[in-house]
């Protein structure tokens, strides 16, 4: 068989596979400039967020020194970390206290351990004023050298002085970054801390050979365990550096547990104390309610859309307008319509008064509560019901409901037996779609659900704007995400995501 | 639908109580926008219906909430704010949403179905956790690469550039969709024809497809404006108070202390989307009699 050949002498075959690899390529660099732009500005953001629900580094990057050594603890023992422990924490803490990261360390355990913020705050003030300038006294009287920033410098710059104090170099190059850092100063200018005589006294301690040989025998060696246990008691309460201990990995699964009412302890997981249990409910709550307000929309969007299916052409036409403009009325708007016809002196209640229905003294609480939401997100939800609903209708062909008919089946079990089966893939599709809007709502629970009618999304935005506690709110957030793609993934599936019709 | 002369009584009730029932829904549906209006013209800061306005005596009606939203500073920035942004993030969407959707409707796109997900994802993710992801990324926003990440050197939270991205993210799904949908009956052959008689792709395209798709990308564009126009929640996230838009500001409003303003506001947003309804309805009977679906 011969090969078919182009015009321009190629085999045909690959002539053709050419031009459909160019076409591709057009037709993915036309896309590329917008997948680029959502990437970036959308599907990043998300990531990032998933990935911060996990991410824990503040610990180990707040307390590095003190990380490592509690390796060395038993946190089963019921004794408070050994002297080695309260020395790393020494020197990291007082480092901490320069770059202000302390605080923001005991308000990130203090989700876990609440006491912890304060005992952080307190320790980093006095941090600077341990009993430990003994040794920089020892130190610098025994020769002048010691107190020379230069010749320090120069110390710290040979490797033979750097192998011989391991602890000291470390240290001190990391007083050295913060003095550039936080002070704006050259560290070869500035005396360093008395942390950094610190771990050259235990250095010497360690059997350490000195640049300049320094008798240390008559020092009394300062307790930094006493130190720290005078500042607070609870620094020898084993519970805390359990804690610490547990939330030191760089990545944590503490804020997934705080979600379902769970929490780490030595033990493994277990639930929370019983009045810090709310997510688990505020979770059910919101399915609850979001089913309600999706019950609600099919029960009052049926019939309009069977309507509007059903009505010719021209009256069809003017009813949609009444589902239209609520669907392109700006949702502050109607929001704020429910809350000025929902109050207690409101255009609802003066009706119902004035009909006689309700007394003047006893009116109904419709607002800051459950029925307030589902009422308002009831009505604003409404049109993303009726219009799926609307279009799966009128692809049913009316006459299958005149041959139920005139083959003897009265007008219920017509509908019922025949025409409803067709409406079901619009009543799933309405659903879902209806489920999905109501599940994430913030803003109409937010200013009409008062305490009792708010959603999950309120509390993730009251953890980002007021606790601050942006981990806990990421992780609430992918729970959320994710129920929300599992929607969207049989959506996808039932009605097909090209399919989604946006004002009828 | 009509009711025929046969039938029996019980067939009758249940044909007038459906066409109440239905009466009373459409009435829950737009009685609470229809409300605001009168109520805007209160004379007193009341929120609901004076003696006077019931008995239709022109002292019980005004005009000074409008005077007030129109000569307050806080208003006047808010409305300032959402005409800059919402423009700048429509046209964004609609530039970057048609020339991908006209990519996405030719044969032969790899992951189609995937590409299209990520695209249409901005408008199923719920608004607040947009929010939260953006307030995070957008402050310290980063490059990831294998190697590690490169951190930009500025931050978008708080910016006027911030929000306008962010909105048109959330814009162009609509693009999307309605940009496509109206792709679908495209007929290609003219492209084709186009090109048999010598115009070039950029010729093609500005004078034989985009008079064509123009409705679909209109209505995709009023979608990604108003979707722009009536956002709230990104913006409180990520932005700040120089960014605060009209609904920004009536929602502080509704939250703190609720002002008759709002009801002016929301009476004047109310003609936009009539105004919005009515260029989206012309554009979808245009472009039906351009496809000949339905007799001029």
């Amino acid at each position: 068989m011969t090969e078919v050949i182009a015009a321009d002498g190629r085999p045909l075959k690959a002539s053709l596979n050419r031009a459909l690899r160019r076409q591709k390529l057009r037709a993915l660099a036309l896309i590329a400039p917008l997948l680029i732009f959502i990437m970036l500005s959308f599907v990043m953001p998300i990531a990032d967020m998933l990935f911060r629900s996990v991410e824990n580094q503040i610990v180990s990057e707040t307390l590095p020194r003190t990380v490592q050594a509690l390796g060395g603890w038993d946190s089963d023992s019921d004794a408070a970390p050994g002297e080695d422990v309260f020395d790393a924490l020494y020197t990291d803490l007082a480092l901490a206290s320069e770059y202000k990261t302390h605080t923001r360390l005991g308000s990130r355990l203090n989700y876990e351990f609440s006491g912890i913020s304060s005992l952080f705050r307190k320790s980093g003030r006095r941090v600077g004023r341990f009993e430990t300038d003994v040794y920089t006294d020892t130190f610098q009287d025994a020769d002048p050298a010691y107190a020379d920033p230069q010749q320090w410098a120069d110390w710290m710059a040979d490797d033979a002085v750097r192998a011989a104090l391991p602890v000291t170099a470390t240290t001190y190059d990391d007083w050295a970054t913060m003095i550039i850092e936080v002070e704006g100063d050259v560290p070869a200018e500035e005396e360093p801390a008395d942390f950094v005589y610190t771990a050259l006294y235990n250095d010497a301690v360690a059997g350490a050979m000195l640049p300049i040989a320094v008798d240390l025998a008559d020092v009394t060696p300062v307790s930094i365990q006493a130190q720290f246990a005078d500042i607070d008691e609870d620094w020898l309460d084993p519970d805390v550096w359990q804690t610490i201990k547990l939330y030191a990995p760089a990545y944590t699964s503490g804020y997934f547990l705080t979600s379902v009412d769970l929490m780490k302890s030595p033990d493994g997981v277990e639930a929370r104390p019983d009045d810090e249990q709310i997510y688990v409910t505020l979770f059910i709550r919101t399915m609850i309610m979001s089913l309600s307000i999706m019950g609600m929309c099919v029960l009052l969007g049926y019939p309009i859309a069977w309507l509007l299916a059903n009505l010719p052409d021209r009256k069809a036409n003017l009813l949609m307008i009444l589902v239209l403009l609520p669907f392109w009325t700006s949702l502050l708007v109607r929001t704020s319509a429910w809350k000025v016809l929902l109050q207690q002196q409101g255009v609802i209640n003066d009706t119902l008064v004035w009909i006689g229905l309700v007394a003047d003294d006893s009116r109904l609480q419709l607002i800051n509560n459950q029925t307030g939401t589902i009422i308002a997100m009831t009505h604003i939800l409404l049109p993303f019901m009726i219009l799926p609903l609307y279009s799966v209708m009128k692809t049913i062909p009316p006459s299958y409901l005149r041959a139920a008919k005139s083959l003897g089946a009265n007008d219920w079990t017509a509908f019922w037996r025949v025409y409803f089966p067709q409406s079901v893939p619009g009543i799933g599709a309405g659903c879902i779609l209806v489920f999905i809007l109501a599940i994430g709502y913030y803003i109409t629970p937010e200013l009409v659900g008062g305490t009792k009618g708010v959603f999950i999304s309120n509390r993730i935005a009251y953890h980002i704007s007021s606790s601050l506690n942006w981990g806990l709110a990421a992780a609430l957030g992918s729970i959320l995400l994710a129920v929300v793609l599992i929607l969207y993934w049989v959506y996808d599936k039932i009605v097909g995501i090209d399919n989604v019709k946006l004002g009828g | 639908m009509a009711l025929p002369a046969y039938a029996s009584t019980g067939q009758r009730v249940w044909h007038y109580s459906f066409r109440i029932i239905c009466g009373l829904i459409f009435f829950f549906l737009i009685a609470p926008i229809l409300v605001i209006i009168p109520l805007s013209f209160n004379a007193q800061d009341f929120f609901t219906f004076t003696p006077e306005m019931l008995a239709l005596q022109p002292e019980g009606y005004s005009t000074k909430h409008y005077e007030d939203f129109f000569t307050n500073t806080d208003w006047q920035l808010a409305l300032r704010n959402s005409l800059k942004i919402a423009p700048v993030a429509t046209v964004l969407s609609v530039v970057l949403g048609t020339l991908a959707a006209i990519g996405l409707s030719q044969s032969h796109v790899p992951f189609r179905r995937a590409i299209m997900a990520i695209l249409i994802s901005p408008m199923i993710v719920p608004l607040i956790i947009s929010a939260t992801g953006m307030y995070f990324f957008y402050s310290n926003p980063y490059i990831p690469t294998p190697f590690g990440k490169i951190e930009l050197p500025f931050t978008l939270t708080g910016t006027y550039w911030g929000v306008v991205l962010a909105h048109a993210a959330l814009g162009i799904p609509f693009v999307i969709i309605t940009v496509t949908a109206t792709l679908v009956g495209f007929d290609q052959s003219l492209t084709r024809a186009a090109a048999n008689m010598g115009a070039g792709p950029v010729t093609t395209f500005f004078k034989v497809q985009m008079p064509l798709i123009l409705p679909g990308v209109v209505s995709g564009g009023l979608f990604a404006f108003i979707t722009s126009f009536d956002e709230v929640v990104v913006v409180l996230f990520v932005g700040s108070a120089g960014q605060k838009t009209l609904p920004w500001q009536m929602f502080t409003g509704l939250r703190e202390q609720i002002s008759p303003t709002i009801l002016a506001v929301a009476t004047i947003l109310i003609g936009i989307s009539v105004l919005l309804l009515f260029v989206l309805e012309m554009l979808r009977r245009r472009s039906e009699r351009l496809r000949g679906l339905s007799p001029a």
